[in-house]
């Protein structure tokens, strides 16, 4: 929150200095000054190559791990956030942090599908998922047969594919109630070895098939779903659930439907909408990879912004007769801070653009993988640099630029124009 | 190192221009420092002496599932074990769910197991003997001002306690400390309490362990005993798989994160940017000298020396930088290490990270500094005197 409001300050601030820079270049005779003194520092660039590039790469290398790392933080929160929805809720025993740590016996489960509030289908049935949450190891894909990883299984029914309408099988087909077959999210058959239909996976002592593939865009597509019955009789469950998710007639109806099962006195459970549910779990998470992203960054910028400010020292130092002479003709000092500042916030807008570009083009839609908080497997989600971030890094370009920049203008400006001259 | 003073006074002939240089290689190295510091971390986890000696049973479907406790008595008959102990999850967080503690309801003879733990005689007693004790890390007891005799509520994320309520209550009974630092932090912030006490008193646990610690007489046979382990319950409904602890903890560490490719991506943008940053502040610091270089020359220096001191000043130049930084980030990975507790596993910055850090610093010093180096050496005494 705190973060959403500096950035709109920030950018707040970026363009309305840059609608007055603008207006002030084109109206005013300092401003006019301003710009051929620009136009001259920018034409000698080439001959001060090293040390401009050494302030647009410094500044691309921050732009660049800063976005990288905020995309991943965006890219995990966002697969978790599309998970869940206003309009479902799920049903967990009391003080369970999370579904696979949550257990529900058989007579809640049967309770719960009864309260108000539940969408019913064609048949008048209400629309009810009770759900088995467990982990599975299974071999990693391109690791040795001992390497294995965890993978969230879930034991479904009928009403699963109810409540998720946005969750479709692109290869092979469903699975058989009863049966030992398992279908698996395509997240998940790129993470572990054999998740292909056809194949045949080993869970415990049993052999189960593979009969198909499910794609849903979030963070199902890291699980791997088979019979409620029948994963509740390998992992010894009997009839009791994990947690069910329901469909709400309507989002207002969610006050009522939780209203009424934490009333119940045969029941001890919590309610959360979906949203509500998945969004918490990714809190913590992504808080973190935004934290780091901004401590690795601020180093990284407080190095660039040393770098930038050396860079233009050496240049306005170089320039200095050059400047000195223009003091001399009658330019005014103000023109000359702005020319050494434009020219470097151009060199950090630069550089803020290509480390931007360098984030999206190999960062965009790579895909991480990580124990996820709150589940038991491995949950795989994609980076997501949005424009947003490049406008992020675009931000914190033009503040190293403009920090870097200003010292040196400052001195540029003051320098005594008859030692600068005499100056060799 | 006779002429160390003059190197330095080539170093600090433009003390702006020095100083800022530096500072970008203070944070460059900085940097370095806390993201070796976390790799470190993450691949030393679980890598001690005696971790080789035990073995980890846990179930084969997943790690949430549970084992039998009558288990116990049979891997106990398997030749080759000398002890066999077991523990379960317990979920705990202090005051806030966010704030987890490593919490493990364990068998009394669970510390037998592990002698890197160490308890006071009495306090081990007194663990023994009452139901709802606790032994606490003493870095987690510093975190949250935990003192022998304290009587503390703590929440348990996964089971509730025989009313249903998430929150239990526990006396600190004593306070375990860590014999090895280095691989052993981890064990500063554990929380263990007793598994009876933990059986009884939640409706879903029922008797049953998380997993199986087994601590072998021989470490060669490390590998059988573990085989001989799951042949026990080969084709049950309980099937096991067993791991040396050095294994298993690696295996999680990987799952966690691919630490090793996030930190030299970032590792890679920054030594990029600052080879060329210090490049950059050499080949100015030679191009500004030509001419006392040049007198250097006339005077009878050798074009070998002349090249060995710019080569000295930019090792210095990185030296310094580098040397502050890393100081820094020891410092800063003792802070966080403090503050947040076990949340990451950072290594404190040992030995083997500095002897990382010296070389990086010596090699960037030589890269950066060898063309102006090469520069000065082949200075021509004529022109460079000249100005041309």
């Amino acid at each position: 929150m705190f973060l959403h409001f500096l950035m709109l300050l920030f950018s707040t601030l970026a363009l309305v200095s840059a609608v007055f820079l603008a207006i002030w270049m084109l109206l005013t005779r300092q401003g006019r000054q301003a710009v051929s003194i620009t136009s001259v520092g920018i034409s000698t660039l080439r001959q001060r190559l090293g040390m401009s590039s050494v302030i647009v790469v410094g500044i691309a290398g921050v732009v660049a791990v800063l976005v990288a790392l905020l995309a991943m933080s965006d890219g995990y929160r966002e697969t978790l956030n599309k998970t869940g929805s206003a309009d479902t809720a799920i049903v967990m025993r009391g003080a369970s942090a999370s579904e696979v740590m949550s257990v529900l016996d058989h007579d809640s489960v049967t309770l719960i599908p009864q309260a108000v509030g539940i969408a019913k289908d064609a048949k008048g049935q209400p629309i009810a998922s009770p759900e088995l949450v467990v982990a599975a190891n299974l071999p990693l894909k391109g690791g040795s047969a001992d390497d294995e990883g965890s993978v969230q299984l879930r034991g479904v029914g009928e009403q699963a594919w109810a409540v998720r309408p946005n969750l479709k099988i692109i290869e092979g087909r469903k699975f058989t109630p009863g049966m030992r077959e398992l279908i698996v999210g395509k997240g998940a058959a790129k993470q572990f070895a054999g998740l292909e239909p056809g194949h045949e996976i080993r869970l415990g002592s049993q052999m189960w098939t593979v009969v198909g593939v499910f794609a849903s865009g979030d963070a199902m597509d890291s699980e791997v779903w088979g019979d409620a019955g029948v994963v509740a009789d390998t992992y010894r469950r009997g009839s009791s659930r994990a947690s069910v998710t329901v469909k709400l007639a309507d989002p207002k109806a969610f006050d009522a439907f939780k209203t009424e099962l934490e009333a119940n006195p045969q029941l001890k459970v919590d309610v959360s909408t979906t949203l509500d549910y998945f969004s918490k779990q990714s809190e913590g998470m992504s808080t973190f990879l935004t934290v780091i992203g901004i401590v690795v960054g601020s180093i990284m910028a407080i190095g660039a912004i040393f770098g930038a400010l050396n860079c233009m020292f050496a240049a306005v130092a170089a320039r200095a007769r050059e400047i000195a002479t223009l003091r001399a003709i009658g330019f005014r000092g103000l023109p000359v801070v702005v020319a050494v500042m434009l020219e470097t916030m151009l060199l950090a807008l630069l550089g803020g653009l290509i480390g931007g570009v360098l984030a999206w083009l190999i960062f965009n839609g790579y895909s991480a993988s990580t124990l996820a908080a709150g589940t038991v497997g491995k949950l795989s989600f994609e980076l997501k640099v949005s424009a947003e971030l490049l406008w992020v890094g675009l931000l914190w370009a033009l503040t190293i630029g403009f920090i870097g920049g200003l010292f040196p203008a400052v001195r540029a400006a003051r320098l005594p124009v008859t030692t600068a001259l005499r100056e060799l | 190192m006779k002429y160390l003073h003059l190197i330095w006074a080539a170093l600090f002939r433009r003390k702006t221009r020095t100083i800022l240089t530096l500072v970008s290689i203070i944070a460059a190295f900085l940097l370095f420092g806390m993201l070796d510091a976390v790799r470190t971390g993450f691949d030393q986890a679980g890598n001690s002496a005696n971790g080789a000696e035990r073995l980890q049973t846990g179930s084969r479907l997943s790690f949430i599932q549970t084992l039998p406790q009558s288990l116990e008595a049979r891997i106990a008959q398997v030749p080759g074990v000398k002890m066999v102990t077991y523990a379960n999850w317990f979920g705990g967080a202090y005051q806030d769910p966010h704030n987890q503690v490593f919490s493990f309801a364990v068998e009394p003879n669970y510390l037998d197991l592990y002698p890197e733990m160490e308890v006071s005689p009495a306090e081990r007693k007194a663990f023994d003997d009452t139901r709802t004790g606790a032994l606490v890390g003493e870095k987690l007891a510093e975190r949250f001002h935990w003192k022998v005799g304290d009587k503390i509520p703590m929440q348990s994320t996964i089971f509730p306690n025989h009313e249903g309520s998430k929150n239990w209550t526990f006396d600190i009974v004593g306070i375990l400390h860590s014999k090895d630092k280095k691989a052993g932090g981890f064990y500063d912030q554990m929380f263990l309490l007793n598994w009876k006490y933990f059986d009884e008193t939640t409706p879903y646990n029922r008797g049953t362990v998380g997993w199986y610690v087994t601590r072998v007489t021989d470490v060669n046979q490390a590998d059988r005993v573990a085989k001989a382990i799951d042949a026990i319950s080969a084709n049950s409904d309980h099937e096991t798989r067993t791991q040396t602890e050095a294994a298993a903890t690696a295996s999680w560490m990987k799952q966690l994160a691919d630490i090793g490719l996030i930190v030299s991506s970032i590792m890679g943008a920054v030594f990029f940017t600052l080879l060329l940053l210090s490049g950059n502040t050499m080949m100015q610091a030679v191009r500004e000298r030509t001419s006392e270089l040049a007198v250097l020359k006339t005077i009878g220096f050798s074009s070998h020396s002349v090249l060995a001191m710019v080569l000295a000043e930019s090792v210095l130049l990185l030296l310094l930088g580098g040397v502050l930084g890393l100081g820094l980030a020891m410092l800063m990975v003792g802070g966080i290490q403090s503050k947040m507790g076990g949340a990451i596993p950072m290594a404190p910055l040992d030995a083997g990270i500095w002897t990382h850090g010296l070389l990086l610093m010596i090699a960037v010093g030589l890269l950066v500094g060898a063309l102006p180096a090469i520069r000065a050496m082949r200075l021509n005494i004529v022109d460079a005197l000249a100005g041309r």
